[in-house]
Order: C-alpha cells, then sequence, then structure tokens
C-alpha cells in the first residue's frame, strides 16, 4: 500500500471549497503538456528510454525551486487497487495508471507530485504539468502551474519549435500545450432542459465538455468539465480569458435556470432536494452512480439555502471518498467487493450524521 | 475597402453604432473586428474540428490524405501512415520530417499554425546555467558509463567536479 500521507493534504487540498464561486465550480484544473528534445515520445519509446527521461525529470524536480520537496510514485510498481485511487484523486490519467481493460502501466511512468502542482511522466507526452484549484480560479491556477512550468524549463530542454510552439504527441495539443478546464455543477440547467443549448453553444464558441473524469467519461450527477478545444494560434492568456468568459455566462445561466425553478416549481424543488437528503441520510446500499445523482440533488438544495448547515466541503468530500478505490482503502477490502454499496452507504450516513442539518 | 481602423487589411464587416443620436459605420477587417469583440462567425467556426473528429471517434491523423506516403522521420523512424493510423507522432523531429501535411493539418484543428503564446528558448550553455549544465553532463556520464566508453566518462567526471 503506498503512503499518500507523504503528500500533505493528499492531494486534495482543493476539495476544500476555498476558492471563488465553489458551490457551482468544484474546481479549476490546467495542464500543460511538454517533452524533452533528444528523445521519442513515450508511447513509441522503449522501457530504456522512458527510464532515462523519468531519470532526468527526477534529477530536475530535485534541483529545482517548486518541486524539490516532490513525492514521487511509479506507477508501474504500485497496485491496481493503489493506481486507482491516484485516478480518483485526479493526480493521474486513466492512461497513465494502465487501468483500461487488458492493460498495464508502461515501465516509467510516474507521478512526481508537490501540492498543487504535479507532473505526469511518460504519459502521451514525456511530461504533464497538472493541478487542481478549488473553485473558478484559472488566474491563480495558471500563475503557479506556470512558474513550475519556467524552473523545470530551466533545467530540462523542452521541444520546441519557433512556429508551432511546444511540440506534443498529439497535434491537437500543440502550441501552448495548455489544456484549462473547470468543473461544474449544472443542475438547474438540466432540470430546465437548457442544458442542450448550452452544450451546443459550447462547440460553436471553440470549448468542450467532458465529464467528471476528463476525456472519454461519462456526465455523471450533473458535473460537466468545460475546457479549451485549441492549443496554437492563441496565447495562454487569451485561452484562459475565453473560456473564462464562457464560464461565467454558464454560471450565469445555471443561476437564472435555478432561480426559474424556485419560482415555478418551489414545491417540486424542495422535495426533490430532500428526498435526495433522506435517501443518502437513510439508505444501506448506493452503487456510485446512485450516490452521484443523490449528492447532486442535495448539492443544489444546499446552493438554493434549502438545506440548512451541510458544507460544500462535506458535499466535495463525499464525491471523492465515496468511489471505488477509495472505499476499499478505507475499509481494507479490495475495488470488486460485492459488498461495496453496503459500505458506501455506512460512509455516506456516518458523514452526514456528523453534520446533520 | 480598406478596413478603417488598421488600414492594412480589407473590411469584411460593417460594424454599425449609435453614438449621442447619430449612426456610425464602421468597416473593419475580421482581425479589428474581433478586437473590438464582434464576433464574426468565422473565427467561431475555425475551431471545432477538433472537437467534431474526436467526437466521430477518429484521430487527429485521419485528418490527412490518405495518398500520404511512407518516407519515415529519420530520428524516430516513424511514418506519416502510422501517423494516420494512431494519431500520435513519434518524436519531437516528426514535426519538421512532416512540416508540410502537420501545417495544413495544424491549421485545420487550431484555424492557426502560428504559436502566438509564450516563447521558450531551451536552456544554453555552460555560463547560462550551471544547474542544468551539471544536469546534462551527469546524463551524458551515465550515457558514456552505459556505453562503455570510459575515457568520455572520465573526462566527464572531471567537468562535473569543476561545476561542482
Amino acid at each position: 500500500m503506498m503512503d499518500l500521507s507523504l503528500l500533505p493534504d493528499g492531494g486534495l487540498g482543493w476539495l476544500d471549497a476555498s476558492g471563488p464561486k465553489s458551490q457551482i465550480v468544484l474546481s479549476t484544473r490546467i495542464r500543460l503538456a511538454r517533452n524533452l528534445s533528444g528523445h521519442t515520445f513515450s508511447q513509441r519509446s522503449t522501457d530504456e528510454e522512458r527510464l532515462a527521461v523519468l531519470d532526468r525529470v527526477l534529477e530536475a524536480a530535485a534541483a529545482s525551486e517548486r518541486l524539490k520537496r516532490n513525492v514521487s510514485f511509479r506507477l508501474d510498481a504500485l497496485e491496481r487497487g493503489d493506481r486507482q485511487l491516484l485516478h480518483e484523486r485526479h493526480l493521474v490519467s486513466k492512461e497513465l495508471a494502465g487501468l483500461d481493460q487488458d492493460s498495464r502501466p508502461r515501465p516509467g511512468a510516474a507521478l512526481v507530485a508537490q501540492s498543487p502542482v504535479g507532473v505526469m511522466v511518460n504519459e502521451e507526452d514525456h511530461l504533464r504539468l497538472q493541478g487542481m484549484w478549488s473553485g473558478f480560479a484559472l488566474d491563480e491556477a495558471y500563475a503557479q502551474l506556470e512558474s513550475v512550468d519556467a524552473d523545470l524549463g530551466r533545467l530540462l530542454p523542452f521541444a520546441f519549435h519557433p512556429e508551432f510552439g511546444y511540440l506534443t504527441s498529439c497535434p491537437t495539443n500543440a502550441g501552448t500545450g495548455l489544456r484549462a478546464s473547470v468543473l461544474i455543477h449544472l443542475p438547474g440547467l438540466v432540470l430546465t432542459k437548457e442544458i442542450g443549448k448550452v452544450l451546443q453553444g459550447l462547440a460553436q464558441v471553440g470549448l468542450t465538455f467532458r465529464g467528471l473524469y476528463g476525456e472519454g467519461s461519462e456526465v455523471v450527477g450533473n458535473f460537466f468539465q468545460l475546457s479549451n478545444q485549441t492549443t496554437l494560434g492563441k496565447t495562454e492568456g487569451e485561452l484562459l480569458d475565453h473560456l473564462g468568459k464562457i464560464v461565467r455566462q454558464v454560471i450565469e445561466y445555471e443561476g437564472q435556470a435555478r432561480q426559474m425553478l424556485l419560482r415555478t416549481a418551489p414545491d417540486e424543488v424542495a422535495d426533490k432536494t430532500w428526498r435526495a437528503y433522506g435517501l443518502l441520510r437513510h439508505a444501506r446500499r448506493l452503487t456510485f452512480e446512485e450516490a452521484m445523482n443523490l449528492l447532486s440533488g442535495v448539492r443544489l438544495g444546499v446552493g438554493l439555502d434549502l438545506i440548512p448547515g451541510l458544507s460544500v466541503y462535506t458535499l466535495n468530500k463525499l464525491l471523492i471518498y465515496t468511489q471505488p478505490a477509495h472505499l476499499a482503502a478505507l475499509e481494507g477490502r479490495t475495488g470488486g467487493d460485492p459488498e461495496l454499496p453496503t459500505v458506501r452507504a455506512t460512509y455516506v450516513r456516518r458523514l452526514l450524521e456528523s453534520e446533520s442539518p | 475597402m480598406l478596413c478603417d481602423h488598421c488600414k492594412e487589411r480589407d473590411a469584411v464587416i460593417n460594424l454599425t453604432q449609435v453614438e449621442h443620436d447619430s449612426k456610425v459605420t464602421l468597416h473593419l477587417c475580421e482581425q479589428c473586428a474581433a478586437e473590438k469583440g464582434v464576433e464574426t462567425g468565422a473565427t467561431a467556426l475555425k475551431s471545432p474540428l477538433g472537437g467534431f473528429i474526436m467526437a466521430m471517434g477518429k484521430t487527429a491523423g485521419s485528418l490527412l490524405p490518405a495518398t500520404v506516403d511512407g518516407t519515415p522521420c529519420p530520428s524516430c523512424g516513424g511514418t506519416l501512415k502510422d501517423f494516420r493510423e494512431t494519431g500520435k507522432l513519434g518524436c519531437a523531429e516528426c514535426y519538421a520530417a512532416f512540416e508540410v501535411h502537420l501545417r495544413d493539418l495544424l491549421r485545420r484543428l487550431h484555424g492557426s499554425s502560428q504559436h502566438v503564446g509564450e516563447r521558450y528558448q531551451q536552456p544554453g550553455g555552460e555560463e547560462a546555467d550551471p544547474a542544468r549544465r551539471l544536469l546534462e553532463l551527469r546524463h551524458q556520464l551515465r550515457q558514456a558509463v552505459e556505453a562503455e566508453n570510459f575515457e568520455l566518462a572520465a573526462e566527464l567526471r572531471d567537468r562535473i567536479r569543476v561545476l561542482e
């Protein structure tokens, strides 16, 4: 079992709901894709070369200002449960953790982390610098990530082309290598059936949306990740401003939808959120998906001041700790345990009891 | 007609504004219009191709013509055919080896192939940054030892000692 306590906040600092607009926007995540010149990209590389890349990154991190107190995890040396735990915390991608069916982490796949920034090594690109911040905090997030990028860029030769910018394994990431995403909760737009229009509009302004776990993941619990689609031809500032502008607009639409629900169907809304609360508080078995959907209802109730005394921090914690690998680790079980729905319901009950409205 | 603002590019948009009860019409090029916050449609439509091909479950490589040849990248040996199939390039040198095709592809994906974000300068010579030079030398030393090139290794070790 790996020791996540080595990371001061377990990589979960963003859960504390301290950031701006954290009731609607759970987190802001930014990543920068970088490669070392002179080495084949990770997916086409040999094990020896990937290990050489990892050595160079570890040496540079140790010599850097911003990552010198890092903790590193070799994914290829971790049990599946531990790898899944890191993935559930959004610290590593599914690909790096080798969680797809019949896949294993590549030799040399690693996470080098010093909160709030982590570097995935030997993912699709040699380095993926990333971090998560509480609430809607694009500028702060980028400022912190950029200083780590500058720090490492002084110690490692990044592959850069005067016309194409930072060179990446997939040309969809070339240029800035920057993908910023905002994890946003939109139950009002879903309930008023306005969400389709909003999502269609996103595509027209060059943004894209995904589910809770990023690329290829389903939307559960009305949580959407909105992010920039293109990475080239605009400055980092322009990409962030554009995403920020649209997210502010979506937040406004969500607010309007919630007010409309309160005006037109106050009893139904109150009933829906209290039912969700009642089920979470008393159910004896919960699947992850059901828990997510109920949490969405409760979160809406908290946002509308219908359910008093429940903190957003608790709701965020429930989102992370009810995932399979977290529950399994908490109770010393394995991920596929048939009793997991019972364990989940018990965990949710205990946490809500301690903060009962 | 030239753009009223930059007086360089062709005007493609007529922007009519009401100021102090009088109508003012500006003739603007796409770029100046965008600077004034006018969405021209052209700019909005340039970008979604990336999202579209992802939604179709295809890779960026599938945007290349099927006739691309199999000349390999001199550095990693990858070909455009490989890229068509996997959507991933083999190494940074591939961008130079397949420059013409990739420039076209990048334009279709991003609406531009010109990076305008942060400029990056690879770490320079010894005087520029001794810490980074040290890392580089240690890396070379390891390679020399692995290749059993002990003469080079000894020389590198001496240079590392001086820097340390």
